[in-house]
């Protein structure tokens, strides 16, 4: 019988999609591999490659084997093929097709339009590994440099996923772009990254927890949309990837709350009870909370842009065409057509935003861009309620949409994190209030001490309440390879 | 009388409201509002299906709860409630609990939890008492010996033998208890009562002694395992419990039963075999024993065992690391003797324990998937029905 839970180790690439059966596909991978493996090995440092990390790997895709921990040297993570299984009988959840047989092949007519956006996925994927090489060196314990190697060997796992369905299902075109997803690269001058966000260097740990929170988060939300596909094979990647995903979401939120208590902690210690007496805090080697304020609002900031134009005929033919669905689509309570619904879009009037009734079909990005907001504010409330908790009187906020933007309505225009329009001098004067500055920038690097032994933390963060797989507070979560 | 029950739920300080619980929950029964992801007591059948899912741990939380909180009060909560009190001695013969104490349940739960579903004890099990003792009121029982039972450098098992004196302790084959070791945690709090399975048959480690029997491993690093190997005799030690309400034995003596264990998951068994040897072994069906250790000398109780006659215990003993033998683990043995065990597959009589090392279930799960499609039948199918029957039942650590 054909097992499509359990995963085939046999082979070199671990998968549950039967790859043994497949020759043609299964040697295009076995033919990418290598580029794959040599673009690893040349991504992270040396040392941290032939370090025993403890790691999670999927077994199975099935709830009670697709966590099992282990310690394992990256450049052998057994980085594979899972796809979720395959539900019986499911239809195509949105769009003109709603109701029909979901698809297993490409439907011809939409060939362009699903391989674009698999390869925007897919190159999404190693950007991110990309622009967090150089973080094992600095990490805060062995705890937080485990939690950065799981991310990346994910995001890893997530091309591979891409990579699959362009070489399975679209032919020779697939195969050139599923080779270029390994030649483009974060920030460089010649092959950049697709989007703007992933060609930014993520310079210290605060960055990468603000990247996890909030642009993985844009990632999660663009996979929950993705799950929702009418092409079957697509919607099952990305039902596993969400899995996945979570785990960085975790990483994200945990990690910038564990800054933040740690900083409410020293303020506490020392009876200081101005948030923004900065330069104390800050001698007290903690991150003071402004300054977290202001990197929260650069990174959400920065997200919203990777959602696109609020209006949008790209969005609404992949809707219509049912290619991609909405978040958790099969929750919403409508007739999954958007013939003559609408849907209320921020547009800007005479310099004055307003919320304007348009087409809910053109109007996807933006209602993706709202469920965002949603979901990203849930974990400010959490720190803020921490905050109070512990007695400091501070609150987290998530600036407004209008502030700090390059696409859409507001792209370039000096809105302050209000959501009032200034003049261009006074918004660039305020500015460093808004939006960290190179001597934030400085201050932070200087807290980037790797700390290394295990169950130690650097100054700046709190530990973690709970382990990994829970582990007890001293485990040894990377033997570091001493050269 | 309200009768308490095990809740399971989720930590909303430590949860990021990821939601994947929910995407995997097969039945729908966890939900959540703006504020918090909750799981319905009314819907939760317990399948764990959503524990190693989740990225944070916050989804591994039980109360033993008079009133179970509903899906509303739980989206009110800021922080878990702490467990309640019990009165010492509750008796649950109706709601098959295993534990009146968060802690225990939660631990006794993820034990259970490769049987691949809710826990069920065998119709004609006897009945079990549970949480006489708790941590405000522990059983203080004396050393009575502790023998070193293998000849391996590195696996010091003991045979632990306690005596409850004049307190009663009613016990049931299968069941555990919890043993308090002296001291504080990292945190500065009393170290927490670590769970044993008693060895011993129900009559006492000697018929119609008040006593018992522990079959304990020293861990290194282990607080509590360290602390029971090094006892003497006549030292008092601090017990709770007893535990446990599903995995216990058949009082049928036709039952047929096998058992399938590594290293001191063999605890249980001994006190099983004991249990039949003491009732009229003779008119009984033998019991079937698989028992995998590394050599002979790391195999608890290989001498006792090997006395133990046919008639009433089949012995298949399975070595890992044996000189020049080759490497046999429980699940090979079971493929040996696939008619066997497929015979016993189909017999509504038939029970099957597993207990030893967490993941050792797994090589059991693959050996009685070929077994039953020798049959043409799916394991888990099989499985699923044994274990509401409460024939099959799965205890690791």
């Amino acid at each position: 019988m054909l097992d499509l839970v359990n995963v085939e180790y046999d082979t070199l690439i671990p998968n549950n999609v039967n790859l043994s059966k497949d020759k043609r596909v299964q040697k295009a991978l076995e033919k990418w591999h290598p580029g794959y493996i040599n673009w690893w090995n040349d991504l992270i440092p040396q040392d941290f490659q032939n370090s025993l990390v403890y790691l999670r790997t999927a077994v199975s895709v099935d709830p009670k084997g697709w966590a099992k921990f282990d310690y394992v040297k990256m450049p052998e993570y057994r980085w594979g093929i899972l796809l979720a299984p395959e539900v019986e009988d499911r239809t195509i959840p949105c769009g003109e097709h709603y109701g029909e047989k979901a698809w297993q092949e490409v439907p011809g007519e939409y060939r362009a339009m699903l391989q674009r956006l698999i390869v925007i996925q897919g190159d999404t994927e190693p950007g991110s590994v990309e622009q967090q090489r150089f973080l094992g060196k600095t990490a805060p314990s062995l705890y937080d440099m485990r939690n950065l190697f799981q991310v990346n060997v994910e995001e890893g796992r997530h091309l591979w996923a891409m990579v699959y369905l362009l070489q399975k299902y679209f032919g020779r075109n697939g195969r050139e772009e599923a080779d270029d997803l390994l030649i483009r690269s974060s920030g460089s001058e010649e092959a950049p990254r697709m989007l703007g966000a992933f060609n930014e260097e993520t310079p210290d740990w605060l960055s990468f927890f603000m990247f996890t929170y909030f642009t993985d988060r844009d990632g999660k939300m663009q996979l929950e949309s993705l799950a929702q596909s009418g092409f079957d094979p697509l919607s099952r990647t990305c039902r596993f990837m969400l899995t996945e995903e979570a785990h960085h979401m975790f990483v994200g939120e945990t990690g910038v709350g564990r800054v933040i208590e740690r900083t409410c902690q020293v303020m506490n210690e020392n009876g200081i009870t101005d948030p923004y007496d900065i330069n104390k805090i800050r001698s007290l080697g903690v991150i003071d909370l402004p300054t977290i304020q202001k990197k929260l609002n650069m990174h959400y900031s920065l997200s919203l842009d990777l959602f696109g134009q609020e209006v949008s005929t790209n969005a609404a033919n992949a809707f219509n065409s049912g290619i991609k669905g909405r978040y958790m689509e099969h929750r919403l309570d409508d007739d999954h057509k958007l013939g003559d619904a609408t849907y209320p879009v921020t547009q800007l009037e005479d310099d004055k935003i307003v919320l304007k009734d348009m087409p809910a079909l053109t109007a996807i990005n933006m209602r993706l861009r709202d469920d965002y907001r949603r979901d990203a504010s849930g974990g400010v409330g959490r720190w803020n309620k921490m905050m109070a908790k512990m007695g400091v009187e501070f609150e987290m906020k998530l600036p407004h949409e209008a502030f700090n933007r390059d696409i859409g309505v507001f792209a370039k225009k000096p809105f302050d994190p209000e959501g009032t329009l200034l003049g261009e001098t006074e918004f660039n004067e305020k500015s460093k209030d808004w939006l960290p500055t190179s001597s934030d920038a400085d201050f932070i690097t200087s807290l980037m001490v790797p700390c290394v032994e295990p169950g130690k933390y650097a100054g700046w963060i709190a530990p973690p309440k709970v382990g990994i797989d829970n582990k007890p507070g001293d485990f040894e979560y990377v033997k570091l390879h001493i050269a | 009388m309200t009768v308490p029950v095990k809740q399971h739920l989720i930590d909303p300080e430590i949860c990021i409201r990821c939601y994947t619980c929910e995407m995997n929950c097969p039945i729908e029964a966890i939900t959540h509002n703006d504020d918090n992801v909750v799981v319905d007591f009314d819907k939760c059948n317990y399948c764990m299906a959503c524990i190693p899912v989740c990225p944070t741990g916050s989804i591994d939380e039980w109360r033993v709860v008079k009133t179970p909180y509903t899906v509303e009060e739980q989206f009110e909560f800021d922080e878990l409630p702490g467990q309640e009190e019990f009165e010492a001695g509750a008796s649950e013969e109706q709601t098959g609990l295993e534990a009146l104490d968060g802690e225990m349940a939660k631990l006794l739960a993820e034990a259970h939890s490769g049987a691949g579903g809710k826990a069920k004890a065998p119709a004609s099990a006897g009945k079990a008492s549970i949480n006489l003792h708790n941590l405000g009121n522990p059983a203080v029982m004396t050393v009575q010996g502790n023998y070193r039972l293998t000849d391996d450098p590195s696996h010091d098992v003991r045979h632990i033998i306690l005596d409850a004196g004049s307190l009663p302790f009613p016990i049931l084959e299968g069941q555990s208890i919890g043993i308090i070791p002296p001291g504080k945690d990292d945190n500065g709090n009393p170290n927490l009562p670590r769970l044993y399975s008693i060895s011993s048959p129900r009559d006492g480690e000697r018929p119609n002694y008040n006593n018992l029997s522990l079959t304990v491993k020293r861990e290194t690093d282990g607080i509590c395992s360290n602390f029971i190997c090094d006892l003497e005799k006549g030292e008092e030690v601090k017990v709770t419990g007893p535990f446990g309400s599903t995995f216990l034995m058949p009082s049928d003596p036709n039952a047929k039963i096998m058992m399938i264990c590594t290293g001191t998951g063999s605890a249980p068994f001994r006190g099983f075999t004991m249990r039949r040897q003491r009732t009229n072994p003779e008119a009984a069906t033998p019991m079937t024993l698989i028992f995998g250790a590394r050599t002979p000398q790391a195999l608890p109780y290989f001498g006792p065992l090997n006395k133990v006659p046919e008639n009433q215990l089949l012995k298949h003993m399975v070595f890992s690391r044996q000189e020049g033998q080759p490497k046999r683990y429980v699940q090979d043995e079971l493929r040996d003797m696939v008619e066997e065990v497929a015979a016993l597959l189909q017999d509504e009589n038939a029970y099957i324990y597993i207990c030893g090392l967490c993941g050792m279930e797994e090589g059991v799960d693959a050996a009685m998937t070929t077994i039953a499609e020798s049959f043409g039948q799916q394991w888990h199918a099989i499985r699923d029905r044994m274990r509401e029957d409460g024939r099959f039942h799965v205890e690791t650590y």
